[in-house]
């Protein structure tokens, strides 16, 4: 993929504090989720009968899956509508969403009581295809095939003329294989990503008595699709930006400053679709309740929506990659993965439920690490293979 | 990047025009559900009841549940409280006013309502929940389940309980209906058999209505004038009489829409011989292929990839 950018591997100090902090945050994380798995759900979590879904779907998996779409909004972009300036950033986002959804389907694990059965939706006998979450579960598994597939021909640029003959014989034959392949495998991706964005949304369709109005709504398949397409564009410019600061360079502005525009196009789609549902279903009288539901509500929207919105309309914010980052930092945090957890669980409101669902500290500390891991992840794989663009190599 | 365009092209299109002319039908798509007729169900008069709470008992002990000794029922105490069934307990009974006469209050038993068309089984990953075709119970079976708790999540009327502390083999528990002892109409649900008033009568279903009806019409001062469950949802398998709306007494007032029908529908569509998403690849493919052709044109690009 991305054929056409240099990219090489990151050569960098790699033990830097900010690492060892990563690494500790991970550490203590996961001795909760060791906890988890000797002790049980009820040990580390705050769910109950009431509240079967709590942080880790609504983060660790549903925001885990919306903040991976980098990856199918850039393939898309650079290699079904052939915009090859973007090709720069083909790379990166690959890589986060590859990683993205391989921490998915790890935060899932923790997550499933029978956690040993997770492979069941693969034996036919056990198909399901009335089921919501089969679908969704059924795309996000071959999805991250694709994902890692895709990833292959970065791994034989990375070791062609770097290995003995015979394995270079080979990477040079799986190499030419899958370049004429290749675009199956993009357009699979892209097609898997639109399925199960939007089947995520349809999750909650099945609670119509349970759900808040505010985000009940039938189209909300549509709205997770929608939010998603624009989630993967700032994203991308949020990891960019905070990349290039990191490892002391320049933000790669000239991509970035157009691609922000094209993010503005669909956050506003976004943002008038969630203005003409509310509206069509009478649903605003609800947002000025006072309640918790009507309060997450205005956070995600206002903070989440509109502010980046209208700060992505100037030109000024669009050039600038401080304003650029905090614009997509929040539309990232409070568009959509706050939107996330209000779907799956501040809008989930069961009738016997004796008090509101708040998670458990261990349940935040298995997330927070489950993040830092990732991060650690892609640190090491940028260091490795050619994801990053080479220019200013040694700035 | 090498495809044959000729082929290609004959592709896209030949699969665009097979997805527009299903897309049509798709639309109506829904499961045919199982003929509910001849399931079995459970009548419960909760103006009969008189919260001796010994079918809570029997429950515990027919689903080998620990339990105390059946006389400690007899505890008047635990009714201060609303109740709701749980892992240990897969049904209660909980206490209300009556209006008519504050000497007897009504009791109202709750348990899995074994819903005819349940949103469990529409919602289960792998199947693990399914419509017992004879008896139309809702069984559950732990070996396929893998934990996930969206039946919970469906369930309108929040029945499914979770073994949250168990570590290795946690199982969604409800009632079973006690299916292995109904073989058809011969045996009955061990809540059923025990009730020393009989407040609840198992038959047909459809023969319990007529039965219900009947009730109401004879004494429609005792009654008011609808069965829960009769039509809630769909309908469910138990169904029940009282003196004051089910809806005052711990129930919620649902419309008659089966919950699946708000998601089935959309997976069908989706599902109906991947027709929509083969589609979906033809015309991305034929974009792909479109714009990467003008590139050609406008020289901005040699050959394909790399
Ligand atoms: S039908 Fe059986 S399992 Fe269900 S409440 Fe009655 S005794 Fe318990
Ligand atoms: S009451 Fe809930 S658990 Fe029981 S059959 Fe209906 S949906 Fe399933
Ligand atoms: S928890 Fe088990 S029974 Fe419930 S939906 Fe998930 S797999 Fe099915």
């Amino acid at each position: 993929m991305s054929g056409h950018i240099q990219a090489a591997p990151i050569e960098k100090k790699f033990f830097t504090t900010g690492v060892k902090i990563l690494i500790a945050i991970f550490g203590i994380g996961m001795a909760f989720g060791l906890y988890r798995f000797i002790f049980s759900l009820g040990s580390v979590t705050h769910l109950n009968d009431q509240y079967p879904w709590g942080l880790w779907i609504g983060v660790d998996v549903s925001s885990g899956v919306a903040l991976a779409a980098g990856g199918f909004t850039t393939a898309a972009l650079i290699h079904i509508f052939y915009r090859d300036k973007y090709a720069v950033i083909g790379r990166p986002a690959h890589l986060t969403a590859m990683l993205g959804y391989t921490f998915v389907a790890i935060g899932l694990l923790f997550d499933l009581g029978r956690w040993y059965n997770v492979w069941h939706p693969l034996l036919p006998t056990m198909w399901q295809g009335n089921s919501v979450l089969f679908e969704v579960g059924m795309c996000v598994m071959l999805y991250l095939t694709v994902l890692y597939i895709e990833f292959i021909p970065i791994v034989t640029e990375r070791f062609i003329g770097h290995s003995p003959k015979w394995i270079d014989a080979i990477l040079k034959f799986l190499d030419r294989i899958f370049n004429k392949i290749m675009w199956i495998f993009i357009i699979l991706g892209v097609l898997l990503s639109c399925l199960h964005q939007s089947s995520l949304g349809n999750l909650m369709v099945i609670a119509p008595y349970k759900m808040h109005p505010l985000w009940y709504t039938r189209v909300m398949p549509l709205l997770f699709l929608t939010s998603a397409i624009a989630v993967g564009l700032p994203m991308v410019m949020f990891e960019s930006i905070w990349a290039s600061w990191s490892f002391k360079r320049k933000p790669e502005m000239d991509v970035l400053s157009p691609l922000s525009k094209v993010a503005a196009v669909i956050i506003a789609i976004y943002f008038f679709m969630r203005i003409i549902d509310l509206t069509i279903r009478e649903a605003w009288g609800f947002a000025f309740e006072g309640s918790l539901q009507s309060n997450m509500f205005f956070l995600e929207f206002v903070v989440g929506l509109v502010i980046p919105l209208i700060m992505l309309l100037f030109e000024k914010v669009r050039r600038s990659p401080k304003l650029l980052f905090i614009a997509s930092a929040l539309y990232i945090l409070f568009g959509v993965l706050l939107n996330r957890v209000n779907v799956f669980f501040i809008a989930y409101q069961p009738q016997y439920a004796e008090k509101q669902y708040v998670p458990a500290i261990g349940e935040f500390a298995v997330t927070i690490g489950l993040i830092a891991a990732l991060i650690l992840l892609y640190r090491i794989i940028v260091s490795i293979f050619p994801i990053l663009p080479a220019h200013e190599k040694q700035a | 990047m090498d495809l044959n365009r000729r082929n290609f092209l004959k592709f896209t299109v030949a699969t665009g025009t097979m997805g527009a002319a299903s897309a049509v039908q798709k639309v109506k798509a829904s499961t045919p559900k199982p003929d509910s007729g001849d399931w079995a169900g459970v009548l419960l008069d909760t103006t009969v009841c008189i919260g001796c709470r010994k079918c809570e008992w029997a429950c515990k002990n027919i689903n080998k549940l620990p339990t105390e000794p059946i006389e400690s029922y007899e505890d008047k105490s635990v009714f201060k409280k609303m109740r709701r069934p749980s892992a240990g307990a897969y049904t209660v009974v909980n206490q209300f006013e009556n209006p008519k006469s504050p000497e007897k209050p009504y009791y109202v038993k709750y348990q899995c309502m074994q819903c005819i068309d349940a949103a469990c089984v529409s919602a289960c990953i792998v199947g693990a929940l399914k419509k017992d075709a004879k008896t139309g119970a809702v069984i559950y079976d732990p070996w396929k389940c893998i934990g996930c708790r969206y039946c919970m999540v469906a369930c309108p009327f929040q029945i499914p309980a979770y073994e949250y502390d168990n570590a290795l083999t946690p199982q969604v528990r409800k009632s079973t209906f006690c299916y292995q002892r109904l073989s058809k109409y011969q045996g009955r649900p061990a809540c059923v058999e025990i009730c020393p008033v009989q407040a609840m009568t198992y038959g047909k279903r459809s023969e319990l209505i007529e039965i219900a009806r009947q009730k109401i019409r004879t004494y429609p001062d005792r009654y008011v004038d609808h069965i829960y469950g009769e039509h809630e949802l769909g309908g469910t398998a138990w169904l029940y009489l009282s003196g004051k709306p089910m809806t005052e007494m711990g129930m919620k007032k649902f419309g008659e829409r089966p919950i699946p029908t708000y998601t089935e529908p959309v997976q069908h569509g989706i599902f109906k011989h991947f027709v929509p998403q083969i589609s979906l690849f033809a015309l991305l493919g034929g974009i792909m292929w479109l714009f990467k052709k003008r590139d050609e044109v406008e020289g901005k690009r040699e050959g394909g990839e790399e």
